[in-house]
């Protein structure tokens, strides 16, 4: 039991930290520009892939610079030439360009690289196990992930709190006309901010590519989960995507690995009555482990019932 | 207000399915309402005759499936100007429901036609629409298609554990030929499901078109527009969110319960996210400025998918790249660009834009023949690498592997649209050359 908690929970630090990775910019970029960026979990997705091209012709460590750089140079390229025409018609246009851009970019990948997983593996300098609890061997791996995803959000902090342009950024999160009245050249802000964003979504896609799997449906599979954290932190607001990152990394990690049912709770309670057919003999049975997908969504939904801002917001979608 | 839905293409995305309010005599607006609707319904009921194939009448059956799917989209994002990420939701529940009733009626043996059948698919969208209404229409905009996104994935995903309700990955199916026979109708061949189809995709059509025309239309057009104003004329925003919501989850009820009738059977893809994104596609490129706009994106999306399907392997790329450039360039979708002209033609000014459109036509077919070519060879090269690199395009043979092709699509591509760039200006100037006439022609 200790040891599934112990597990779970790295685990489910490591998930949160990579959720957070995406969903910093993901929030960033809607603070600033007040569109949710449905395209983001592609540019993750495009982070895994490129990462794998480029880790086979240069390893795996050039990649993890360069890919991001040329996902993030992309990301600035589309607020740029697309982003920024569509603007002027209203948010709801940019909502839906940017979901035309996740539907293409899903099929381009599939064009190039197919529909099966690539086969992009853990560094060789990085695949023996770094420390063993219980009877668990942990990767070094998920360490080293761990230890990029820590860093970068520390990175980011300072960015934010201690650089002219952090301060630049967080000025134009709330009082966009009054730093354009300054002088700041704020459209250029707002591409930095895209290109960075998902240029961060691309490292995480580089990680994660050799511990999950590379393959074109990661995004569909991703970006749902990344709405979640930022409206269940709150949108525009960086310490609560962080806290919601975690919390639905844990609550999925756990979720896994509970195999508990109602069906089994009152067995082990000695309760042999049970429903024999229909819908109450499903709910009967199902196992925690099998509704887990359907927790963060649930979650969404309630928080947005019961407080529209999201846990740490202070403004409304 | 006439203006504003004509002459400023940027707004026209949301400028509302109100057509503009001109004086006619009260006989003349009579006819010109009853008169498009007419002619839908001889089309509908002429279609068959001309195109006889098998084939033809399954992809008109699916187009008045779509038809009433994208109008009772367009009921939220058109008129209300709520953003549904899961519309599918509805048509879902309301495919399993049709199931379950059929299997049910022809178990019992009930006396119940099939042609009553779509009522149960559409009270069952209104049910939960209600339901799920309460919770997600209290805010518009980014909250309402994010609650819109959580339910779909929660419907969707609890589908998988409720097996005995939605039957797991095999779906559930049913029989529409042991119901209650009217007239000697079996509904086996699909000739009389098409009709079938036609009629509901016609009434809703007609229902939902009388919705737009209701003091809750109007209203809803002006709780998109400015809620708050809403609120000071003392309506609740919310209420009248909730209203439309619930109605159009209705009609999308009988959309998919008449896809329960056409295929004979509903699974969880009915309620896929990836469902909801088809329809959203399709409203929108047809235009959801206008009530027409979702009838003609559900009959070229419809088309699309059947026929670039067999042209190539990867249409559903040219899909996204279509949706991406409406979105970009024509934000009124099909329907908003082909009403832009609707004020000239009634001036007499149109034929004036005809040089400048012939001449934009050339580079434009071009550069989309260019970067066609080079998305397909590419394809070819990545993907289909083990076919050999000899292919061929509109029946010109060539081999990917070597650069002239290359050369030839950039070359198109790159001078295509310099010279559609060009020719831009002309269009434009033809365009402010033929619209002052309107302005006086109103007068």
């Amino acid at each position: 039991m200790l040891e599934l908690v112990l597990v779970s929970t790295l685990n489910g630090v490591l998930y949160g930290m990579l959720l957070f990775l995406m969903a910093s910019g993901l929030t960033l970029i809607f603070s600033m520009m007040g569109v949710l960026n449905f395209a983001h979990a592609s540019f993750y997705m495009l982070g895994a892939f490129f990462g794998y091209q480029i880790s086979r012709f240069t390893g795996f460590w050039i990649a993890l610079v360069v890919a991001p750089v040329v996902v993030g140079g992309l990301g600035a390229l589309v607020e740029r030439y697309g982003l920024r025409h569509v603007h002027r018609h209203g948010h709801v246009p940019e909502l839906l360009f940017t979901f035309g851009l996740a539907y293409v970019i899903e099929e381009v990948v599939q064009m190039v690289w197919g529909k099966l997983p690539v086969d992009y593996r853990v560094p060789a300098a990085l695949d023996f196990p770094a420390f063993t609890i219980f009877a668990t061997n942990y990767p070094a791996y998920k360490l080293f992930m761990l230890g990029v995803s820590v860093v970068i959000f520390l990175c980011l902090l300072l960015a934010l709190t201690r650089t002219r342009v952090g301060l630049i950024i967080q000025a134009a999160l709330t009082h966009p006309n009054m730093v354009a009245m300054l002088g700041h050249d704020v459209p250029k802000v707002f591409m930095l901010v895209f290109g960075i964003g998902t240029g961060l979504a691309a490292v995480a896609g580089v990680i994660a590519g050799p511990a999950l799997v590379t393959q074109a449906n990661m995004a569909g599979l991703l970006g749902p989960i990344l709405f979640v954290v930022v409206v269940v932190g709150g949108l525009g607001s960086l310490t609560g995507a962080f806290v919601a990152s975690l919390l639905i990394g844990l609550v999925q990690t756990f979720a896994i690995s509970l195999d508990v049912s109602v069906a089994s709770v009152a067995e082990s309670l000695g309760i042999t009555a049970a429903p024999t057919e229909g819908v109450l003999r499903d709910l009967w049975t199902v196992t925690i482990a099998q509704v887990g997908p359907i927790i963060p969504y649930l979650l969404l939904v309630l928080v947005l019932i019961a407080r529209p801002t999201g846990l740490l917001g202070n403004r409304e979608a | 207000m006439s203006d504003a839905a004509h002459t400023v293409p940027d707004v026209a995305w949301a400028s509302g399915g109100a057509a503009p309010a001109v004086a006619r005599p009260r006989g003349a607006g009579l006819v010109a309402t009853t008169l498009p609707w007419l002619a839908a319904a001889a089309i509908a009921a002429a279609a068959p005759l001309v195109f006889t194939s098998g084939t033809a009448l399954t992809l008109m059956s699916l187009m008045g499936i779509m038809v009433v799917f994208a109008l009772s989209y367009n009921m939220l994002l058109g008129q209300a100007g709520l953003l549904s990420f899961g519309h599918a939701v509805y048509y879902g529940l309301g495919a399993f429901a049709t199931v379950h009733a059929m299997n049910v009626v022809a178990l019992d043996r009930l006396p119940v036609p099939l042609p009553l059948i779509p009522l149960v698919g559409g009270l069952a969208g209104l049910v939960f629409g209600l339901l799920f209404g309460l919770v997600s229409t209290r805010r518009a905009g980014t909250v309402f298609a994010m609650i819109s996104l959580g339910i779909a994935e929660l419907v969707h995903s609890g589908s998988h554990t409720l097996h005995s309700v939605f039957g797991g990955e095999e779906g559930i199916t049913a029989n529409r030929t042991k119901m209650l026979r009217l007239f000697d109708l079996s509904f086996g061949p699909q000739i009389q499901v098409y009709y079938l189809i036609a009629a509901w995709a016609l009434l809703c059509a007609l229902l939902m078109y009388g919705i737009t025309r209701t003091p809750l239309g109007r209203l809803c057009n002006a709780v998109r527009e400015n809620p708050e104003r809403v609120e000071f004329i003392g309506y609740e925003p919310r209420w009248i969110r909730f209203a439309a919501f619930s109605l159009s989850a209705g009609f999308a009820g009988v959309a998919g319960a008449l896809a329960a009738i056409n295929f004979e059977i509903a699974n969880s893809a009915y309620l896929s996210v990836h469902q909801s994104g088809v329809v959203l596609l399709a409203a929108f490129i047809g235009g959801v400025g206008h009530f027409i706009g979702p009838v003609v994106g559900a009959v070229v999306v419809t088309m699309l998918q059947v026929s670039l399907s067999d042209l190539t392997e990867i249409w559903q790329l040219y899909f996204g790249l279509l949706f991406i450039a409406i979105v970009m360039f024509a934000p009124g979708g099909i329907a908003g660009l082909a009403l832009m002209h609707g004020p000239l033609l009634r001036a007499g000014t149109a034929h004036r834009l005809i040089p400048a459109y012939a001449l934009a036509l050339g580079p434009a077919l071009v550069m989309l023949a260019g970067g066609i070519a080079l998305i397909e060879m590419s394809f070819r090269l990545l993907v289909k690498a083990g076919e050999g690199s000899a292919m061929s395009l509109l029946g010109i043979g060539f081999d990917a592997a070597s650069p002239l092709p290359w050369l030839v699509a950039l070359a198109m591509a790159g001078g295509g649209f310099l010279a559609f760039r060009a020719t831009w200006g002309r269009v434009a100037e033809a365009w402010h050359a033929a619209t002052p006439d309107v302005e006086e022609a109103r007068r």
